[in-house]
C-alpha cells in the first residue's frame, strides 16, 4: 500500500467578530490507498475544517497558517484556487452531511452527475457522458437509471439522495472520497444500507475514503484506522482494533465509556464532566486537561508530546511519559 | 417495578391524528394508536423520522388537536374542551422538553425569565421567591447561580439544554414527555443529561415519555419501549425483551441496523437488511403497513391489518406471523 495523502502539522484560523478561533492547532496524519480512516470528535473539534483545508472549502475568514498537506507529493496548501478546481471533483471528492443541500433542486439527477463530467473529462463524448452517468447510478443501486436520470432531487428519498451525491461524487474516479458525517441525517436502516454501499463501491473501485463521524458505531463498522480529534488536536490516533480495544487517551476511553453498554443496564452512564475548551484562547497545556480524571500539574502546564506506543498508535497524554509511571499505577 | 405496585397514570386509547395536506389526500400521522403509562416508568418510544412519534407526543400534551380517541391522565379524560381551569391544572402536571435547545429557549430573555415563564404564567410565586426557587432549579440542573443573568446565546448546547429542563420542572410537572432531548447533543453531554434525566425521575418520582431514535440511549433509559412504523404502534414490550426477543419483523430489522461500537462484533454479525425507504404515508390502503419491505410478507399481510395482540405476557406485536 502506498501513501496517498499526508498531512503534517496542519494549522488553520478562523477569523470571527469575536477574534481568532485557532480551529486546527497542528495535527498530522496520513492515508494509504484503499483503506478507510475515519476522523472522530465532538463539534467544535476541528474535524470537518481539516478535511475542508484538504479540499480547498475553507469559508471565506478561514486560513491555512502553517503545515503542509501532500497529496501523492504536491502540496494543495499552496494551491490557488484555480488549481484546487482541477483537483476538486476529479481527484479528491466529497459527500456532505445533508443529500438535499449538497444537490440542485432545479436540475434533474442525471444532470448534476453529467456537469461533473463536462468540467473534468473534456475528452468525452456527449453520448459517453451519458452513459457513464447511467452507470454510477445503478452501481450506486438505483433501480431504473433511465427513469432516475430525468428525475428532480424532491421526487427521492433521503437515502436515495445521499446514493445520488455518492454517484456525483464518484464521476471521475477519484482517489480520494471525503464523507463529512454522510449518515447522520438518515434513519438507523438507511444508514446501515449506504454504509454497505460505501464498503462495496470501495472494492469495486478502489477509492480511498476519509469518513468523519461521532458515532462510534460506524466507525466500528466501516473504518481500517481511527483518528480522535479534541480541542483542534489529534489526541490519538491507531488500527480500528487497537483504538477499541488498547485504548490510551483519557478522553478516547471516556467517549467509549459514555456510550450505553448492555451489561450495565439502567446503571448511571460515565459522563465526561465539563464542556470543550474554548478554542479563541485555547489551554496552554493539554485541551483535555480541565476535564480529564487523571490530570496532573505538568498536564495544564506543558502541551503532551505526540508518543507512539504501538505500531502505528500514536496518542498526545502525559501518562504515557515514563516519567508518569508511578502515577499512571 | 412489580405489577401490584402499578398505577396508572395515562391511558391513551385510539389516538387518531390525521391532516390534510393536499385535496383528498390525508396524512394518518397517527393512527389508532393506544398505549398505558404507569406512574413513575419510563417509556421508551422509537421509530424513524415520520413514523409519527413525534406527533404521538404532542397529541397527548395538547398541542395538536387529536382527530379521535381518547386521552385519560389520572382518571380524568383530558381531550375535547376542558373547563379553562382544569386545563391550567392539567398543564401544569404535564410538561415538554424539546429536542432543539437552540430553538426553543427566547434568545431575547434571560435564563431567570425564561425559568420562570412557566411559574409567571401560572402565578406560581412573585418576588423574591420567585427570584429563589428559579435559582433553586438552577442548581438542580448543574448550572449556578451566575448563570441567571446570561442570555441563550451564551451557552453550549448541552448547558441549554439544562436551561429548558429547568424550565420544566418549574411548575413541578408529574409527567414529562422527552422529544428527542439528546439527539442535538455531542456523545460526551449526552451521557450528562441522560444521567440528570434519571436522578430527577428517582428524587421527584417523575413519569416520562422519552421519544427518541438513538436505540441504545432508549434502552438504557427505559422500562418499556413502543416501536412505531408510518403511525402505527407495532411492538411493545419491556425493554429487556424487545431488545433480546423482537417479535416484528420492523423492530428485528431496526434493531439489526444499529451499529455497535466493537470492531469484532460489528465485522461478524450478519444484518437483516431492509429493501427500499418508508413508503409515502399519503392514502396509505388497507394491509400491514410494512408489508412492502417485509420479507415475510404474504397476501393476508396486503389485504388485512393486523391488531396489537399479546403474544408472550407483557409483549405486544402487531403481525399475523408473530406467535
Amino acid at each position: 500500500m502506498s501513501r496517498l495523502l499526508e498531512v503534517n502539522q496542519l494549522q488553520v484560523h478562523i477569523r470571527t467578530q469575536h477574534g481568532i478561533v485557532q480551529a486546527v492547532r497542528g495535527i498530522s496524519f496520513y492515508l494509504d490507498e484503499q483503506e478507510t480512516l475515519a476522523i472522530v470528535g465532538e463539534s467544535g473539534s476541528g474535524k470537518s475544517i481539516s478535511v475542508k483545508s484538504i479540499m480547498g472549502l475553507l469559508p471565506k475568514n478561514g486560513k491555512i497558517v502553517g503545515g503542509s498537506i501532500l497529496l501523492e507529493g504536491k502540496d494543495l496548501s499552496k494551491y490557488s484556487e484555480r488549481q484546487m478546481q482541477t483537483i476538486r471533483g476529479s481527484d479528491i471528492s466529497m459527500i456532505f452531511q445533508d443529500p438535499m443541500t449538497s444537490l440542485n433542486p432545479t436540475m434533474t439527477i442525471g444532470k448534476q452527475i453529467v456537469e461533473v463530467l463536462k468540467e473534468h473529462r473534456k475528452d468525452m463524448t456527449k453520448t459517453q457522458m451519458k452513459d457513464r452517468a447511467l452507470e454510477l447510478i445503478s452501481l450506486v443501486g438505483i433501480s431504473n437509471p433511465e427513469t432516475r436520470f430525468d428525475q428532480y432531487p424532491h421526487q427521492l428519498s433521503g437515502g436515495m439522495r445521499q446514493r445520488v451525491v455518492i454517484a456525483v461524487a464518484l464521476a471521475c474516479d477519484p482517489k480520494i472520497l471525503i464523507a463529512d458525517e454522510p449518515t447522520t441525517a438518515l434513519d438507523v436502516t438507511i444508514q446501515a444500507q449506504i454504509l454497505d454501499l460505501m464498503k462495496d463501491l470501495q472494492k469495486k473501485i478502489k477509492t480511498s475514503i476519509i469518513i468523519i463521524t461521532h458515532n462510534l458505531g460506524v466507525v466500528a463498522n466501516i473504518a481500517d484506522r481511527v483518528a480522535v480529534m479534541y480541542g483542534g488536536q489529534l489526541v490519538e490516533s491507531a488500527d480500528v482494533r487497537e483504538l477499541f480495544y488498547q485504548t490510551e487517551h483519557p478522553y478516547t476511553k471516556g467517549l467509549l465509556a459514555s456510550i450505553p453498554k448492555a451489561s450495565h443496564k439502567g446503571g448511571e452512564l460515565t459522563a465526561i464532566h465539563g464542556t470543550p475548551p474554548d478554542l479563541m484562547d485555547p489551554p496552554k497545556g493539554c485541551p483535555f486537561a480541565a476535564r480529564c480524571t487523571k490530570t496532573m500539574e505538568v498536564c495544564r502546564q506543558y502541551p503532551p508530546e505526540d508518543m507512539l506506543c504501538g505500531e502505528s498508535h500514536h496518542a498526545r497524554c502525559w501518562l504515557l511519559d515514563e516519567r508518569a509511571k508511578a502515577f499512571r499505577e | 417495578m412489580k405489577s401490584a405496585e402499578k398505577k396508572l397514570l395515562l391511558e391513551v386509547k385510539h389516538l387518531k391524528k390525521y391532516f390534510q395536506v393536499g385535496k383528498n389526500q390525508i396524512l394518518k400521522a397517527v393512527d389508532d394508536v393506544s398505549l398505558d403509562i404507569y406512574k413513575g416508568e419510563t417509556l421508551g418510544l422509537v421509530g424513524e423520522s415520520g413514523c409519527g412519534k413525534s406527533t404521538f407526543g404532542r397529541t397527548v400534551i395538547q398541542l395538536y388537536e387529536p382527530t379521535d380517541g381518547r386521552i385519560v391522565y389520572d382518571g380524568r379524560e383530558i381531550n375535547g374542551s376542558l373547563p379553562s381551569a382544569e386545563r391550567h391544572g392539567f398543564t401544569r402536571k404535564m410538561q415538554m422538553i424539546f429536542q432543539d435547545p437552540y430553538a426553543c429557549l427566547n434568545p431575547r430573555m434571560k435564563v431567570i425569565d425564561i425559568v420562570a415563564e412557566g411559574i409567571d404564567a401560572h402565578g406560581i410565586l412573585k418576588g423574591e421567591e420567585r427570584t429563589k426557587k428559579v435559582l433553586e432549579l438552577l442548581e438542580t440542573v448543574g448550572l449556578s447561580e451566575e448563570h441567571a443573568n446570561r442570555f441563550p446565546h451564551e451557552f453550549s448546547g448541552g448547558q441549554r439544554q439544562r436551561v429548558g429542563i429547568a424550565r420544566t420542572l418549574a411548575v413541578n410537572p408529574e409527567f414529562v414527555i422527552c422529544d428527542e432531548p439528546i439527539s442535538a447533543l455531542d456523545v460526551s453531554i449526552q451521557a450528562q443529561v441522560i444521567n440528570l434525566l434519571k436522578e430527577l425521575q428517582e428524587k421527584r418520582g417523575l413519569t416520562y415519555l422519552f421519544i427518541a431514535h438513538d436505540l441504545s440511549m432508549v434502552k438504557h433509559i427505559s422500562d418499556r419501549i413502543g416501536v412505531m412504523y408510518l403511525g402505527a404502534m407495532v411492538e411493545l414490550a419491556d425493554s429487556e425483551s424487545l431488545f433480546e426477543a423482537p417479535l416484528h419483523p420492523y423492530t428485528q430489522a431496526l434493531l439489526s441496523a444499529i451499529p455497535i461500537p466493537d470492531p469484532d462484533v460489528e465485522k461478524s454479525r450478519s444484518r437483516i437488511m431492509l429493501e427500499g425507504s418508508l413508503p409515502n404515508p399519503v392514502n396509505l390502503k388497507e394491509g400491514c403497513r410494512f408489508a412492502s419491505r417485509c420479507p415475510y410478507a404474504e397476501q393476508l399481510c396486503k389485504e388485512k391489518t393486523p391488531e396489537m395482540k399479546e403474544v408472550r405476557p407483557g409483549h405486544f406485536a402487531a403481525c399475523h406471523k408473530a406467535m
